[in-house]
């Protein structure tokens, strides 16, 4: 978690920790948001990236921990004094204003002039696009529209991190692939700095220069988007981002930059992967590799890892095709392909080799750092 | 399967062929009952104060009324009256609703039903326990000699303050609830979303929350001073007749005098000044706010094209700006001398103070009945403070008095039996308006609620004048038949609002899988419906079994229920007998109130996640 040299964090959380009577929402959470930067709080639903985003609002308090927000100490700072954005959930636009005084109201609540108003509200009315419904009350609005009337209403003050709750939660797929792009487009043209939550790890992955992945209250895993998907430290990271085979292993020796490790399932085949830090021979780890970097091997090819399986299932979903084959034991290892033509037949239990190379060939250790 | 489909393809025919009004005849028997024993016994009165004994149309009633200053006076009293009521309830009501509407569910739960508490109890026990409290020798005289705050007694009962107190007493728990209603409407994230846009709490409140809660306020207003048109037991008996309201004149000159032309004029004009309200509040807010439907705009440039409409508007902007602004400024006076710390919690101090007021006005009105059960052990052979402990005499005074328990099984009698034909008219009439499109829909709610709204002295004396003519009048289904006006209108309001929240489907499910209509309401409908129409029943049947301004007229001179008994006895003497029958019909209230929220927690349970 270094920070980029020369530019100061706009945000830092240091050790913060919020219960619930007996419910632990929040534990030992730590991070950095950077100048400009667009980081996602991802995680299932009790995660608690709500809770976080809740406290660095200043909505909610936390038991213990620090905010610092532009290097200054805000953790029990009133949210009114905080000069943070937030765009909630169900856009939260205030139903007896017009869309106008909506945009208009930080500005009010900031005694700026009224021609500034004007000015300003102006600005942000043609950056998203809609620069006619000023006089118009929000529920006459559409959705979609309603969502980039909060977006503005957040950005005409330039405040210094703009927070955003699930913002395209209530919008239907279509329009939520739509704004997706409209505000990554809004994050690279204005330079804002933007702290994302969403349970959606195809919104994480498409529109975060970096990923929090939360887990249980606690921080699990914390990189860019290539990061996550390709080096995962733990087994929910790796299960919670696309698909994945994890299978169970000990480790029979290291070498250099590569482990050998010896699978439970595949009659313990071996397989090679990266060496973790400190790995050491006889630790009982997990390893992970994705459905796409897994091959069926056709006769006379050979990879750096190799089982033996009886095919189960080949699916054809469109662009690609999935095959699932059993291994020894009964765990199923499935691979992605991209169709190359019609599947025609095909024979179950058939003898396959699944192959694939060392570098695809993840160790997860069984504990994630952020448990120790 | 096909033999299935057959049959629901018949069915669907049948529907077809069906005009739409006969698909709607489960509204009919209420409309009917309503038409007969509300609408043609009111339009009736009223038509005798504009005929003169020949038949022929004449206004000298209404010259009489407003040729003498006496009725004149009466009727700017019975305004002012209802008017500082509707302040006071909602100046006290405003922050226990807004404190409800924003506190945890928990919380809320616990704390309305110490709203509901007074809301239920007794009228007329709430008024004895003023007595107790403000007489002379009253508890709160009794405290402050004692603090040595007063050397003498102050006059607290018989004139404007004891009215007042009572009156708003008696009325702030219907004010607290509508306007809670709104206020549940409000999102809460709102309020947080102004905070994150750099408004302070007091900006935040007046400009977002309060704008919003506006339609609340008004509904609240409307109804508490409806309501307190029509009150006559407070001003009777905390009052001096320099605060005699119209109702007391209407129950003179019918009672004494047996003049009913002159009633009818007066009933005329207390139901056109409640009309005329309602027609205020409608073109000012829209009735849809009543309902706690959609909060409507607020501001300039949105708001009506009636210039009225749009220079309210503007004032009312300015005025929530500088509101705004104001208690801004004395949360900054109050951060310099007190300043946060980014460091350390804040104390939020205006929360604090929210509930110490909240917490005295609820106070105000659940603990002044409590003060009725000492004084009915007392020894002494009046009502006075401190009581001298310990006797149950007055009980077995009550008890071993015929009279007394005559009025006790009637008014048990007359409240199961109101509130079941109450159920079993307006149910039906319930599920035609929450489930279907028919003409005419809103005109018909409008009829069914209007017992609510037209003020109850009018419907009493109305049915007085038709019982008396078919022989009516003392008997217990004459009650029954009036008592069911003024409950079916609860009925309706409760089985809607459970069939809101019911999911048709499920019927459609039942249906689909071979239950017939009957069958469906029996096995699925009913059962899971139960709860909310065991609230309305109970709701029915308090109201029956509090009911006085029917039982006044309508029971006669014999036969008499509870609280007719109780006024009755209250006007000769305000004795310890009356505050043992209080204690036990506070007991008994108390625990119908209890079993309702039991009720509604256990069907509440298995939904809520």
């Amino acid at each position: 978690m270094s920070t980029a040299a020369g530019t100061p964090p706009k945000l830092t959380i240091r050790d913060l920790r919020k219960t619930y009577g007996p419910v632990v929402a929040l534990e030992g959470a730590s991070l950095e948001l950077r100048e400009g930067e667009f980081l996602t709080l991802l995680g299932p639903s009790g995660s608690g990236k709500t809770t976080m985003l809740m406290i660095i609002a200043g909505l909610t308090q936390p038991d213990s921990g620090e905010v610092w927000i532009d290097r200054r100490l805000a953790t029990y700072t009133p949210s009114h004094r905080r000069d943070i954005g937030m765009v909630f959930q169900n856009y939260a636009l205030f139903p007896h204003l017009t869309v106008y005084e909506n945009i208009a109201f930080p500005l009010r609540m900031r005694k700026v002039s009224e021609a500034t108003i004007e000015k300003e509200v102006r600005r942000v009315l043609d950056l998203i696009q809609l620069p006619d419904v000023g006089p118009r009350l929000p529920r006459a609005l559409s959705g979609g529209q309603q969502q980039r009337i909060a977006l503005a209403r957040c950005i005409v003050y330039r405040p210094s991190i703009v927070l955003m709750d699930e913002p395209l939660g209530a919008l239907d797929k279509k329009l939520r692939d739509q704004m997706k792009l409209e505000i990554k487009h809004l994050h690279t043209e204005l330079g804002i700095t933007v702290l994302y939550v969403t349970h959606d790890q195809e919104e994480a992955m498409i529109m975060s220069d970096r990923v929090c992945l939360m887990n249980d209250a606690r921080i699990e895993q914390l990189g860019t988007p290539d990061e996550l998907y390709f080096r995962p430290r733990t087994v929910f990271a790796a299960d919670f981002l696309g698909e994945s085979n994890i299978l169970a292993a000990t480790v029979v020796g290291v070498e250099g930059a590569w482990a050998t490790l010896r699978a439970d399932a595949a009659d313990g085949v071996t397989v090679r992967a990266p060496a973790e830090p400190g790995l050491a021979a006889g630790e009982r780890v997990r390893f992970m590799v994705r459905p796409e970097n897994v091959a069926l091997l056709g006769p006379g090819e050979s990879a750096d890892n190799e089982t033996a399986a009886a095919l189960e299932e080949a699916i054809l979903v469109g662009g690609v095709t999935k095959h699932y084959a059993r291994l020894p034991d009964g765990t199923t290892l499935s691979a992605t392909s991209l169709t190359g033509g019609p599947l025609g037949a095909v024979e179950r239990g058939a003898a396959v080799r699944l192959g694939w190379t060392r570098e695809r060939t993840v160790i997860l250790r069984e504990n994630g750092p952020a448990h120790q | 399967m096909s033999a299935t489909s057959d049959a629901l393809g018949r069915e669907a025919a049948v529907h077809r062929r069906r005009p739409p009004w006969l698909l709607a005849w489960p509204i009919f028997p209420v409309l009917i009952f309503l038409g007969l024993v509300f609408l043609y016994p009111v339009a009736q009165l009223l038509w005798l104060s504009v005929v003169d004994r020949a038949g022929d149309l004449t206004g000298t009633h209404y010259l009489r009324l407003f040729a003498s200053p006496v009725y004149v006076k009466v009727l700017q009293n019975t305004f002012e009256i209802a008017g500082w009521t509707t302040v006071l309830c909602i100046v006290g009501g405003y922050p226990v609703a807004y404190l409800l509407a924003t506190t945890s569910e928990n919380r809320r739960n616990n704390l309305i039903l110490w709203v509901l508490l007074p809301f239920w109890t007794s009228f007329l026990v709430r008024t004895f326990a003023w007595i107790v409290l403000l007489g002379r020798n009253g508890a709160v005289n009794d405290m402050l000699e004692a603090l040595g705050v007063t050397d003498a007694p102050l006059e607290l009962i018989y004139n404007m303050t004891g009215v007042m107190v009572g009156m708003t007493h008696a009325l702030m728990p219907l004010g607290i609830l509508t306007m809670l209603s709104v206020m549940q409407s409000i999102d809460a994230s709102l309020p947080k979303a102004a905070s994150t846009l750099g408004a302070r709490g007091g900006q935040a409140f007046w400009r977002i929350y309060f704008p919003l809660s506006l339609p609340g306020v008004a509904a609240a207003g409307l109804l508490v001073f409806i309501t307190a048109l029509g009150f006559f037991i407070t001003p009777a008996l905390l009052g001096s007749p320099r605060e005699t309201m119209i109702t007391q004149i209407i129950i003179q000159q019918v009672q004494e005098l047996l003049n009913w032309p002159f009633a009818g004029a007066i009933s005329m004009l207390l139901l056109v000044s409640a009309i005329a309200v309602f027609y205020l509040y409608d073109r000012a807010l829209g009735m849809s706010t009543l309902a706690g439907g959609a909060p409507v705009s607020q501001r300039g440039g949105v708001g009506g094209a009636n210039p009225i409409g749009q220079a309210g508007a503007w004032l009312g902007g300015r005025l929530i700006a500088g509101l705004g602004a104001a208690s801004d400024l004395v949360a900054e006076q109050w951060e310099r001398l007190f300043p946060s710390r980014p460091d350390r919690r804040p104390r939020g101090s205006s929360r604090t103070l929210l509930w110490a007021v909240v917490l005295a006005v609820i106070a105000f009105l659940a603990l002044p009945s409590f003060f009725i059960a000492p004084v009915s052990f007392t020894t002494d052979a009046f009502i006075e403070w401190p009581p001298t402990f310990f006797t149950w005499r007055w009980y077995e005074t009550f008890i071993a008095s015929p009279t007394w328990t005559a009025a006790i099984v009637r008014s048990l009698g007359v409240g199961a039996v109101t509130a079941a034909l109450a159920l079993v008219i307006g149910a039906p009439a319930a599920f035609v308006l929450a489930r279907q499109r028919i003409a005419g829909r809103t005109a018909a709610m409008a009829f069914i609620l209007s017992p609510l709204i037209i003020p109850r002295m009018i419907i009493a004396v109305a049915l007085f004048y038709l019982y008396a003519r078919i022989g009516l009048v003392g008997t217990s289904l004459g009650l029954v038949l009036g008592h069911t006006v003024l409950a079916v209108p609860y009925v309706v309001v409760t089985v809607m609002a459970v069939l809101k929240n019911y999911d048709e489907r499920l019927d459609q499910a039942a249906g689909s899988l071979g239950a017939n209509r009957a069958r469906t309401l029996r096995h699925i409908t009913f059962p899971l419906i139960r709860p909310g129409l065991i609230a309305a029943f109970l709701f029915a049947f308090i109201t029956s079994f509090d009911e006085l301004t029917i039982a006044l007229f309508v029971s006669g001179g014999l036969a008499t229920t509870l609280p007719k008994q109780m006024w009755d006895d209250a006007l000769l003497k305000v004795s310890p007998t009356l505050a043992a029958v209080s204690t036990v019909l506070l007991v008994f209230v108390t625990a119908m109130i209890l079993l309702a929220e039991y009720f509604r927690r256990r069907t509440a349970a298995p939904t809520s996640r």
